[in-house]
């Protein structure tokens, strides 16, 4: 605290301010007693990071999806809804479809791996709890790309479980697992399952332990105990994995550019491609801006559901 | 419920057996491809598929392979400079929204989640869409302004979970002990948030050292990052030195990790609230 000791003489610190009034101390002092000044200048960068790079680029798409595709793969700007009839047209309506679907089976799988998961770290890990975690964490903390790209090392054809399964002569031919639905499903699933656990992880872990020994003390079994305690004190950190896992795998590319093939192209494929390959910029943007506007949608369903449910 | 008097599990450890077996599968479904990267690393075999020996040779190629080592001097250049801006920019909003209580602060925090919460595809898209309508070039620095974009929100959380804890009464001591506003926040309000800021900046070079799908979009010609010259590669075939590269990696994001809970005295947990929690 050696620090402390320098300003000791003048009681009033702004004292030393004001015999050398440098930039940042005159600064402070005109702040002082103004604390919306003070906390708006602090947030400035961050702020106007998030309009200029944020908030302003999703105006961008949002004008550019009532545009056309011009000649040259331009945006011609416009006001049609052409973009979003054709997004939900019955030949596109089936990407959409499929990625909800694809993310909302990954999402169920994840939270019926994860949230026993949670539940054994988080009541059962006891001294090596910080170990089980940083094990979950691992993954999270771990390039999306390289742990998807593992699996068509394990998949593929000449991969690790094909020629497992053909050295012991349970298959003849390699199976076709990989550029199926069931390896995106899988792909999405593992790639997201650290999402759904630790959001799980911290509502189990505040939870008030001494709840469920009341319910057990009441006569209630292992069962009962986690239906009618355990998951609706955890019903927050439900809410939150499920959100969390939920909303990248819609909009993932990887996976199904990786792991799938031309019948599990997931709505991401779609926006890729016509952003960096079919150059309808416009299109792009009203299939991105569907896709928020469908997430924002669903997530306000579900979180009032949830929300809404009698919590015993 | 049902039955009048159920027996209350007496011993967690023999009860949980079940429990335990799944989560021992789910812990092996995590890893097993981890594990298969590493041994196909060191697998003498250019085909992938069968155990032939040990090697090193895929490590030696790596490393001398001019375009992989390109790629990787300017992803860790662009994770250096897009996670200094990302934690001083954070660190400081995050002190903000802690340290006021002021009008407007739930709208801060609306906007502080609007990167966590939107697919990063359509994050992707709208940047490039706002790049070409601005009239700028995807390049160099449209990958830096593109990761700050998204690493600043996770800077916040991590900084602003840490301070959770502070008690405010030990800057209001140093103030009438007589430092002023800045000598508070040098000596005692910073040394207090450093573990946070450390903590953030941290995952902030690892979201920037591992981003794909956001660079992807917005790096213009030649500016290919190490994820990017992976995705390029594995869209040409499976090959023993996409396993080291990959290997390498995950050593560089497990020991900053690693460097994290350290920093942190405990697990570096990620946690965005559900809407209406809080």
């Amino acid at each position: 605290m050696t620090s402390l000791e320098s300003p000791a003489a003048p009681p009033q610190s702004s004292a030393i301010a004001i015999e050398k009034p440098g930039l940042l101390s005159r600064l402070v002092g005109r702040l002082r007693g103004h604390p919306f000044a003070a906390a708006n200048l602090l947030l400035l960068p961050t702020m106007a990071w998030l309009v200029l790079f944020l908030m302003l680029p999703l105006l961008v798409i949002l004008v550019y999806s009532f545009g056309s595709r011009g000649t040259y793969g331009d945006v011609v700007l416009g006001f049609s809804f052409a973009n979003y009839v054709k997004a939900f047209s019955p030949l596109w309506l089936p990407t959409i479809l499929r990625s909800f679907g694809f993310a909302a089976l990954a999402t169920i799988l994840c939270l019926a791996m994860g949230y026993p998961l949670a539940y054994f770290i988080a009541l059962h890990g006891g001294r090596k709890k910080s170990v089980y975690l940083i094990l979950v964490m691992l993954p999270f903390w771990t390039s999306y790309l390289i742990r998807t790209y593992s699996w068509i090392v394990i998949l593929r054809s000449q991969g690790v479980v094909n020629t497992v399964l053909q050295s012991l002569h349970i298959i003849d031919d390699p199976l076709n697992i990989l550029n199926t639905p069931y390896s995106v499903i899988l792909g999405l699933t593992y790639g997201f399952l650290p999402f759904m656990t630790l959001p799980l992880y911290a509502s189990l872990e505040r939870l008030d332990k001494s709840l469920i020994e009341a319910s057990w003390d009441l006569g209630a079994n292992r069962f009962w105990t986690l239906l009618k305690v355990t998951i609706p004190l955890s019903l927050p950190g439900i809410i939150a994995g499920t959100l969390l896992t939920f909303i990248p795998a819609v909009g993932d590319f990887v996976t199904p550019d990786l792991l799938g093939g031309p019948d599990t192209q997931m709505i991401g494929n779609v926006i890729q491609s016509q952003f960096l390959s079919a150059r309808d910029w416009s299109y792009g943007s009203a299939l991105s801006f569907s896709l928020m506007a469908i997430l924002l949608v669903s997530i306000y369903l579900y979180v009032r559901r949830m929300g809404s449910e009698d919590l015993v | 419920m049902r039955r009048a008097l159920s027996r209350k599990p007496r011993d967690q450890r023999t009860k949980a057996k079940g429990l335990r077996l799944f989560v021992a599968g789910v812990y092996g479904f995590l890893f097993a491809p981890i594990v298969v990267l590493v041994l196909f690393s060191f697998n003498d075999s250019k085909r992938n598929a069968t155990w032939q020996g040990f090697t090193l040779r895929w490590y030696n190629e790596l490393f001398h392979d001019g375009p992989v080592l390109d790629a990787l001097f300017l992803t860790l250049k662009i994770a250096v400079l897009a996670t200094i801006l990302a934690t001083i920019f954070g660190a400081l909003g995050a002190y903000a929204l802690t340290r006021y209580k002021f009008r407007g602060s739930g709208l801060y925090n609306g906007a502080i989640y609007v990167p966590l919460v939107i697919p990063e595809i359509v994050f992707a898209v709208a940047l490039l869409s706002g790049f070409n309508a601005a009239g700028i070039i995807p390049s160099f620095k449209t990958i830096i302004i593109a990761h700050v974009a998204f690493m600043l929100s996770f800077v916040i959380v991590v900084v602003r979970s840490r301070m959770a804890g502070f008690d405010r009464t030990l800057e209001e001591a140093a103030m009438d002990l007589g430092a002023n506003e800045i000598q508070t926040f040098v000596y005692v309000t910073l040394p207090f948030m450093m573990p946070g800021i450390l903590a953030g900046s941290l995952l902030a070079f690892v979201l920037s050292f591992d981003d794909f799908v956001i660079t992807f979009f917005n790096s213009g010609v030649g500016n290919t990052t190490l994820p990017l010259k992976v995705y390029s590669m594995v869209k040409f075939g499976v090959t023993p030195e996409i396993n080291a590269i990959s290997v390498f990696m995950l050593l560089v994001s497990s020991l900053l990790l690693l460097a994290t809970y350290k920093l942190q005295g405990g697990p570096p947990t990620i946690t965005v609230r559900a809407p209406g929690e809080e």
